[in-house]
């Protein structure tokens, strides 16, 4: 089938089979594999991009329902050499180490600021309840969250 | 994991979709979010030979005041019912509910007619309708009904919908200013529940219902007749079980469930009573 | 003999950002499956649905026949490619037993997830498909789950061996004492254990991609894994390759915790496949596959025995162990037990009276081996939850317990009888800063109040004090344990002429942020801008020598090897600027990247105008050799010794069983800190580990040994939402073994974690006649022990 899908504001217009999955979509045919697989059940969120601008899992959605829609990718984030703010937090607090569950959890971070600006640290932690780090144990993620919330309320 | 192959098609409008599964026979599948069917298709547990994609039919997301309940169309995401103005008011336990559901990610494209459809005992939408005595409604080629929720879910993962039936909306009683309560135990925040309470308290009416309680959503209609007859909430949480079948799991022994329902069908009662 | 480097710390021991991350977020890395190869095939590994069962018959022509298959091959078509069998290389006893083990097995399954066969085609979705297409005929046999039971013998894993226990190893410190000691003391415990099995679960998969040169004969094998070089040395060895014709380069690699300290089946058979074919090969691995088919970790049962006199000081210590190996031996899988052999009297005073001893079973399960703290985490949950039973016992405080126990600071180094020297330590300081931390006397009072209130909400807190042997390790001291390799780490230092500086590493990190605390070293000691400094590694063409990444290893081995490269390239331009200074290498003085003369300052010469000097080599002292290059390899005398404190508050829903963990306070020691931010990282992420144990994690497998938990949905890795903040403190003992004066951190927090957590909760319940409650503390686990211990009452 073939389909068209805007990825970081670029249409690209690719041939795909409907099995496929939208995450694979964007890692081997437009070659972004910045979208990490991490399980195989929905479970685990590196997979998590912004289809119209919200949070999803790309392992669970097929790139034949993605036809027509927008995708954001963790390639998206940074734009002119300047981290996005949520990318700048997560550096600034320590809320990596290997940054193989990253790219999924800054863009569930930047979605859950989209919906909830100021969060508290429990909405934080529920907020990321979809997402699994194996390395940081939470806490400087939590502290990035917070953080890049913070940051944004004293700018606007 | 990869799923089988298969064909797809995407239905522009309800009729389109009900027109389309009769073409296509048995071995077609609905899919609107995907959240339930894509993850047993990746698991290979599920491989329908064609998907009608009916996530495009914008006419079915929507909750509205129909007069005497409120009407949800099927394909409204779970995060659309948590986030609902009108359901904050006219319905805050369901909304509550589908703020349980999955993660945030999941709720952003799993849809309240998907999950009702998929008839997961374990999940917290189908319970939750059942408990607010709602009721569903199907389209097929041979025209629309409306099921009562009560008569929907008839085994694990089982409903009365027939294969080329279409679940178009979902409807629930009014209840502003009802108590209500919902309890879900689990062991992480995104896992479905080891058991859960979808309950309401209203001018003396009541509705409970368990999840993760038997192979079906279940009504736990002993708790509510204990209640209709003056029992306090403590002595006819006790009944909790009495109508449900519960299984084993990893996380969970019979002994241990229908002891868990006890105690969250009180607390929800309790917090429904306030 | 020079005059070392006394310039003041600038850049070490601050909070300095990672250089790892912009890369890392903005998706720009490359984990091995991100590596674009074109024409590779797909290698896919079917795997047998049964834990025991003889493999009668493999045909693999239905998969052969699929679109996009290029081969197919069963176990015993593959038998040509192995000159041997898999590495498993450390015989702790003389009469150790080995069971062979090859990457695709032949005559049985010895576990659900052993690979039977295997595909080769066009993608990874068609070879997936084709193994739905192979046909294999098994004959199922008993499965061997329960490790009582397979130490009976009664149904054999490997026929051949006779028997399912391959080795029993002792320590034996003082027999006569020992029984001396349990025949009369005041007071003794004896406990059983149980260390349930751990998925470790790195959140990337392994991935393997190799890529043939058919006529050059080179073969470069990226992987994800913590070992290039190991790995490369055990292809070589395995595969009877010449070990120069073998590349391995870990890309950037997601998570480890012990699961990719290995050789691999598919590893070897990338590597054998793609030289057959003369193709690339590449595979990766599904979660499931994971699951099944990556090391587990622990799987012992431990009985512990503690003797101690009337006031609860300890006189011995008897412990013995069941360790479950899994259906075969993988790299390290014998040896992990008895990495924590030497620390099962902990942080306390023992006499010379200690008997340890462990037997090795084979199951047919998944393979253990290492997983975070390997054999220590489990020596110091067992003597951390006896010490709690014995305070018990004695009738005292489990801090007064251990406060009447605790190795003095006095005493350090402190030579225990095990033969190994504490290099370091100050318990009690470490202990009384978290008690203090953790306000251990308020939450004693709100227990006492919520208690006098009946409440069922009930409050626990428990406490853990640790030593971590690591920084793995003196390569005499590997050599009495028998183990084949050595413990030394290289490093290479090398200021390019414009006074940028490469650093060499034999370390492979995949997540500890090494570059950023490597740069930091090298900045102080030649008076460079951390950022002026390269690391490479985890390439065996750029950095051939090296031992790699576990045990806590990098900073205390490598890092220090980095430290000495450092001080030889000072030692080098200190010649070049005396030559050219005209005065004598001892009256230079060497600070933030400038020799200058001693009492007449305005002789002097930076470190970039010597790096030009040595580059251009226009003016160096008669035979000096060009370039500011040197190379170190750092044998450790010693292992290094973290310690510390934990506590944990909890509180328990006496209705549900519910866990739920309202405080958490590290106090760790890890001597000098290089870069204190990472240090909390390694510190927050094992704790959570350690509580994950506690509270969340467990491979089930039911009696026909199959894993019930092989996803991530059934296996409870837990997310943000469920566990909470940590609280880090720190005291700083310096190692006095090494220059730098540092120990390991990377395993400190799932060490001390488990035993606090599991303390809590018995101590929250013992109100309620519950002492012991096994891994995990489920709420359904919690609930049915307090049931058990009203007998059964609600």
């Amino acid at each position: 089938m073939r389909i068209s899908v805007s990825v970081n504001g670029t249409a690209y217009e690719r041939e795909v089979e409907p099995r496929t999955l939208l995450v694979h979509f964007l890692r081997e045919d437009i070659g972004l594999t910045g979208t990490n697989v991490g399980c195989d059940t929905s479970s685990c969120g590196a997979c998590t991009v912004h289809l119209n601008g919200e949070s999803a899992k790309s392992c669970t959605v097929l790139a034949v329902q993605a036809d027509g829609q927008a995708v954001t990718t963790i390639e998206g984030l940074a734009h002119d050499g300047v981290l996005h703010p949520m990318q700048q937090a997560f550096h600034e607090q320590h809320g990596l180490q290997c940054g193989y569950c990253t790219p999924g959890m800054v863009m569930a971070a930047v979605s859950l600021l989209d919906e909830i600006p100021n969060p508290t640290e429990q909405q934080v932690r529920l907020g990321l309840e979809g997402n699994l780090c194996r390395c940081t144990g939470y806490h400087n993620i939590v502290k990035a969250v917070l953080a890049c919330a913070d940051a944004r309320t004293v700018s606007a | 994991m990869i799923p089988a192959a298969f064909d797809y098609v995407r239905a522009g409008s309800a009729d389109e979709a009900v027109a389309l599964i009769g073409e296509h026979g048995e071995d077609a599948k609905f899919l609107a979010g995907g959240h339930s069917l894509l993850p047993l298709m990746k698991l290979r547990l599920a491989s329908p030979s064609v998907l009608i994609d009916v996530a495009r039919i914008t006419d079915l997301s929507y909750i509205r005041d129909a007069g005497d309940h409120v009407a949800i169309g099927a394909l409204t995401r779970h995060h659309d019912v948590e986030h609902s103005e009108l359901l904050a008011q006219l319905n805050p336990l369901l909304a509550h509910a589908a703020s349980h559901v999955g993660d945030p990610q999941v709720r952003h494209r799993g849809t309240i007619g998907g999950s009702i459809a998929h008839a997961d005992p374990a999940s917290d939408l189908p319970a939750t309708v059942l408990a607010l005595g709602g009721s569903l409604v199907a389209r097929s080629s041979r025209g629309e009904r409306v099921i009562p929720a009560s008569e929907f879910f008839v085994g694990f993962l089982e409903s009365t919908l027939a294969p080329d039936e279409l679940l178009t909306e979902v409807r629930v009683p009014k209840l502003a200013g009802a108590g209500w309560g919902f309890q879900k135990f689990n062991r992480r925040a995104q896992d479905w529940a080891i058991v859960g309470v979808a309950a309401w308290r209203q001018n003396g009416n009541a509705g409970v219902a368990l999840v993760n309680m038997g192979s079906t959503p279940v009504l736990a209609t002993s708790v509510v007749t204990a209640l209709a007859s003056g029992a306090s909430v403590a002595e006819a949480a006790e009944l909790a079980a009495d109508d449900a079948e519960p299984q084993a799991d990893l996380n969970a022994s019979i002994e241990y469930r229908t002891h868990l329902a006890k105690v969250l069908v009180r607390r929800a009662l309790e917090a429904a009573s306030a | 003999m020079t005059v070392t480097d006394t310039a003041p710390s600038k850049v070490i021991g601050t909070r300095l950002l990672r250089r790892e991350d912009a890369a890392l977020l903005t998706g720009e890395a490359k984990f091995t499956d991100d590596l674009v190869v074109a024409g590779a095939l797909h290698l896919a590994v079917l795997r047998s649905p049964y834990a025991h069962a003889r493999i009668v018959s493999v045909d693999v022509s239905g998969a052969l026949a699929l679109p996009g298959v290029v081969a197919a091959y069963s176990g015993a078509d593959l038998m040509a490619l192995w000159p041997g069998p898999m590495p498993s290389p450390w015989v702790l006893t003389p009469d150790m037993l080995q069971p062979p083990h090859y990457p695709i097995t032949v005559d049985k399954a010895r576990y659900v997830g052993d690979g039977v066969a295997v595909v080769l085609a066009r993608s990874n979705t068609e070879a997936r498909d084709a193994l739905e297409a192979i046909d294999v005929v098994y004959e199922a046999l008993p499965a061997v789950v329960d490790l009582e039971a397979a130490a009976s013998d009664a149904v054999l894993v490997h026929d051949e061996l006779g028997t399912n226990k391959i080795y029993t190893w002792e320590l034996k410190i003082g027999e006569e004492a020992v029984a001396a000691a349990f025949a009369s003391a005041a007071h003794t415990v004896k406990e059983r254990y149980i260390q349930q099995r751990l998925i470790p679960m790195a959140m990337e998969p392994r991935a393997v991609l190799v890529v043939p040169q058919p006529f050059g004969g080179d073969i470069t094998l990226y992987s994800a894994t913590q070992i290039p070089h190991l790995l490369k040395l055990f292809v070589a060895l395995t595969l009877g390759l010449p070990e120069q014709s073998v590349r391995v380069v870990a890309p950037s690699v997601g998570g480890g915790f012990g699961s990719k300290l290995n050789v691999y089946a598919e590893e070897l058979l990338c590597v054998a496949l793609a030289r057959k074919h003369a193709s690339p090969v590449r595979w990766v691995e599904e979660r499931t596959e994971n699951a099944q088919a990556t090391i587990h970790g622990r799987g012992q049962i431990q009985d512990v025995e503690l003797a101690a006199d009337a006031d609860g000081k300890l006189l011995a210590v008897r412990v013995n162990l069941l360790a479950d190996m899994g259906g075969y031996l993988q790299l390290l899988t014998q040896s992990i037990p008895i990495l924590g052999a030497f620390l099962y009297a902990g942080v306390y005073d023992l006499p010379a009276a200690y008997s340890f001893s462990c037997t090795g079973v084979m199951t047919t399960l998944t393979p253990t081996d290492a997983y975070r703290g390997a054999g220590r985490p489990e020596a110091t949950y067992a003597i951390e939850r006896a010490m709690d039973a014995l305070a018990r016992k004695v009738g005292v405080d489990p801090y007064e317990l251990r406060k009447r126990n605790f190795i003095g600071k006095e005493q350090f180094p402190y030579t225990a009888m095990t033969g190994l020297t504490y290099d370091s330590g100050d318990h009690a300081t470490a202990a009384a800063k978290a008690i203090e931390m953790a306000d251990y006397a308020g939450v004693r009072a709100e227990q006492s109040a919520r208690r006098a209130a009946g409440s069922t909400k009930h409050l626990g807190i428990g406490m853990s004090s640790y030593f971590e042997m690591c920084g793995l390790a003196p390569s005499r001291v590997l050599a009495s344990l028998n183990y084949p390799a050595g413990g030394w780490e290289a490093a290479t230092v090398r200021v390019l002429a414009t006074n940028k500086v490469q650093v060499v590493t034999g370390a492979s990190p995949h997540g500890q942020g090494h570059e950023t605390s490597w740069s930091m070293i090298v900045a102080d000691k030649l008076g460079v801008a951390p950022e002026d400094v390269d690391v490479l590694h985890s390439d065996t063409a750029i950095s051939p020598l090296g031992l790699d990444t576990y045990g806590s290893r990098s900073l205390a081995v490598g890092g220090v090897a980095i430290d000495m490269a450092c001080d030889k390239v000072v030692d080098k331009a200190r010649k070049i600027v005396a030559h050219q200074l005209e005065c004598a290498e001892e009256d230079l003085d060497f600070v933030g990247g400038v020799f200058s003369v001693r009492g007449s300052p305005s002789q002097s010469m930076a470190l970039a105008a010597v790096a030009w000097e040595a580059f251009s080599a226009h003016n160096l002292p008669d035979g000096m050799e060009p370039n500011l290059e040197a190379h170190t390899t750092y044998d450790p005398p010693n292992f290094s010794w973290p310690f510390g404190t934990h506590i944990c508050v909890v509180e328990i829903d006496e209705e549900t069983g519910q866990v739920e963990v309202l405080k958490y306070v590290a106090v760790d020691d890890c001597g000098n800190q290089i870069n204190p931010l990472i240090v909390d990282g390694q510190v927050h992420g094992g704790v959570i580990q350690g509580l994950a144990q506690a509270l969340f994690e467990e491979a089930v497998y039911d009696a026909d040994g199959n894993l019930r938990s092989s996803t991530l949905a059934e296996y409870l890795v837990p997310s943000a939402a469920d566990v909470p903040s940590i609280t880090t403190g720190h005291t700083i003992t310096p190692s006095p073994t090494n220059p730098l004066g540092v120990k390991g951190i990377g395993e400190a927090g799932t060490i001390g974690a488990a035993p606090a957590v599991i303390n809590a909760v018995c101590d929250a319940l013992s109100e309620l006649g519950v002492h012991n409650i096994a891994m995990p503390a489920s709420p359904q686990r919690v609930w049915s022990a307090i049931q058990a211990a009203n007998g059964g009452m609600k």
